[in-house]
């Protein structure tokens, strides 16, 4: 095994592969290197994936019901923590032209009590259960299902919910319990899971919606969803309903801009973005140090070494050459466990949470890529005083 | 200075200091360890520095080697000033030059044969297996055949001075360095390093500058300088 990395990096760096022959030299040394790298790498990779996980359960909000343009109160940086809207803005809207359909959007968290102890808050969705464009495409055709009172869709991924409790629901042989000591009858379900901010989702008329949530009112709904005629620029509608509407009251935009300033917000002001944020950067800050640390104390422990091979002629680059080599060994041997014990605590932290966490491509290269960046800008700062120094000294 | 046309008929001094002058600290601690030390070496000579301990041969021997930067006073190595020198032209002198020194500095994880090749890939890699050729060559010269893919942990101290000498003369050097290379030598290896040396120096033409304190060695010696508080204070040269 030894042998033919040292046989292939021969090959390929056209020279003897003298950071890999020292790095194995003192396995000791290479295991603890490798047991920083790869730590660090795990650090980096949950943080991401608790980070990942964040932006699609913000996401997948937005994915709960569909339009072209939204209004939102002015204050509203998310779906839920904004004022609510007044009802008039859709009937201004309807007035503009290029808008061709709206309902209003209502969204509160439900606490679900069980009979068996357990308890789940329920993201609920509520719309006007004809406006069927306005639903997501998983609810689309069966919208009106909801027109009765009371009728709801519930997630079935529900956290804390026994994986079977809500299978083979339909209207005709619906799933009926309490929500707020209102029955409800649950005549299908949805396929979402738990985010940060609740364990589930429910989908309801909006009739249905002021029923379970009495001190809500018909006239003041969370957002008002819009539809744009065929063959116009949602943008032009956009720019319209801004010059009627109110600025200091509301605001709009088109659903995908919305649905990425949330989570821009997210990740950059709210706490939890911010900390996981932080916490990638120290899972980068502890890989440097540690790969710093053993590229350092080799280039330390091989100073008499390296001064030989400069008093033969060796110029610095080639010794910047030993230490960027065991850097990218370095970053390349620690990411691959690294990689693999995060992509098992996914799908730990995944069964545990409900949360949405899975590695991706773009992830991994990515976190590769830092790697060997940071391992080499260490090992570049390892050779600095080798650089300064007459071979004279340093024997 | 002018040149001393009785030694001329061997080609042009590899090396010649003049007026070198050699501080080591800064301020307080700021002393002088060579003073005005003008020497004039001849091609394919066997040169010894000797002296008592302190008194500037390993500083001689590393100004002329350019391993350190020059101070004060010139030094003309293979017909190139060092004084002020750039890092690009001292890279490429050193490659003309062949160290050994007291301590062997092999690299620990390097086998012996690959040790010795380091002396050759510093030229290029057109074709490593007849470098490791050579490097397997230059060990046997040595009586090293059966010691070629040993890590030098496991080699004993004359060994390994052996495998750095080997390192030093494989990629036939204009002028071999040595700091007391026999130090860690018993007095027979010690004898037998030095008789190696000189014999590739007749056969090579290679210039040899050797430090050393070891007595037995005084007579193999074409010309033996002493020095006594960083200035010169003996030269004589003999006929072996
Ligand atoms: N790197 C150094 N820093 C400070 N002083 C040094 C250094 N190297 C040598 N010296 C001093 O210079 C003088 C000559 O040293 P050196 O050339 O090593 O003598 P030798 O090789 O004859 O024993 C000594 O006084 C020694 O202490
Ligand atoms: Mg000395």
């Amino acid at each position: 095994m030894t042998r033919s990395i040292a046989s292939l990096l021969d090959a390929l760096l056209g020279r003897m592969p003298i950071g890999w022959l020292q790095l194995s030299h003192s396995r000791g040394r290479l295991l603890a290197a490798l047991a920083g790298v790869t730590f660090a790498n795990i650090l980096v990779f949950v943080q991401l994936g608790i980070l990942g996980a964040l932006n699609q359960s913000t996401i997948s909000s937005y994915d709960m019901f569909d339009g072209d343009i939204m209004i939102s109160s002015s204050d509203a940086n998310t779906l839920t923590d904004g004022s609510n809207v007044a009802r008039t803005r859709m009937f201004e809207a309807l007035g503009v032209p290029g808008v061709k359909d709206a309902t209003p959007l209502f969204i509160a968290n439900l606490e679900w009590q069980r009979e068996d102890g357990n308890a789940s808050t329920l993201q609920t969705i509520a719309i006007d259960p004809e406006k069927t464009e306005f639903a997501a495409p998983e609810v689309t055709a069966r919208l009106t299902d909801l027109r009765l009172q009371n009728r709801v869709f519930v997630d079935r991924r529900t956290r804390g919910l026994p994986a079977d409790a809500l299978e083979n629901v339909s209207p005709s042989e619906p799933y009926v319990f309490e929500l707020n000591g209102t029955t409800v009858w649950a005549v299908g379900t949805l396929d979402v899971g738990g985010g940060f901010a609740a364990d589930g989702s429910l989908y309801a008329s909006d009739q249905t919606f002021l029923t379970l949530f009495p001190n809500r009112s018909s006239s003041a709904p969370n957002h008002i969803l819009l539809s744009v005629e065929d063959g116009i620029d949602p943008e032009v509608v956009v720019e319209r309903l801004r010059d009627v509407l109110p600025a200091d009251s509301v605001k709009v935009d088109r659903k995908a801009a919305m649905a990425s300033a949330d989570l821009t917000y997210q990740t950059t002001e709210r706490p939890t973005g911010v900390i996981f944020g932080f916490g990638v950067i120290i899972g980068i800050i502890v890989g440097v140090v540690i790969v710093y640390q053993v590229l350092s104390t080799d280039v330390a422990d091989h100073m008499s070494e390296y001064a030989t091979f400069k008093a033969i002629g060796y110029p610095q680059k080639f010794f910047l050459g030993i230490v960027i080599e065991e850097a990218v060994i370095l970053a390349v041997l620690g990411f691959i466990p690294g990689l693999l014990v995060s992509v098992g605590l996914y799908a730990l932290m995944s069964n545990v949470t409900g949360l949405p966490m899975s590695m991706d491509v773009l992830r991994g290269a990515s976190v590769l890529v830092g790697t060997i960046l940071a391992c080499s800008i260490s090992g570049a700062l390892a050779t600095r005083k080798l650089a300064a120094a007459d071979p004279a000294d340093l024997f | 200075m002018p040149r001393d046309d009785r030694r001329n008929d061997i080609g042009p001094s590899p090396i010649v200091a003049q007026g070198l002058n050699h501080w080591f600290g800064t301020g307080e601690a700021r002393k002088q360890a060579i003073h005005d030390v003008t020497v004039e070496i001849d091609k394919g000579s066997l040169t010894i520095l000797m002296g008592p301990s302190g008194s500037g041969k390993t500083t001689v021997l590393t100004l002329m080697g350019c391993l350190r930067d020059v101070q004060e006073g010139s030094v003309t190595l293979l017909g190139s000033e060092l004084n002020g020198a750039p890092e690009v032209l001292q890279v490429l002198l050193r490659r003309r030059l062949g160290f050994i020194f007291q301590a062997h500095n092999l690299h620990g994880s390097l086998t012996a044969a690959q040790n010795v090749q380091m002396g050759l890939e510093v030229h290029g890699r057109a074709d490593p297996g007849r470098q490791r050729a050579a490097a397997v060559h230059a060990l046997s010269i040595l009586g090293l055949d059966d010691r070629v893919d040993y890590l030098p942990a496991n080699l004993s101290g004359g060994q390994k001075q052996r495998v750095a000498i080997a390192r030093a003369m494989v990629s036939n050097p204009d002028i071999v360095f040595a700091d007391e290379p026999t130090a860690a030598l018993d007095k027979v290896s010690g004898t037998n390093v030095v008789r190696i040396l000189k014999e590739l120096g007749r056969q090579r033409g290679t210039t040899t500058v050797m430090v050393t304190h070891d007595n037995r060695i005084l007579e193999m010696a074409d010309r033996i300088i002493t020095l006594e508080e960083g200035r010169i204070v003996d030269d004589k040269r003999q006929t072996a």
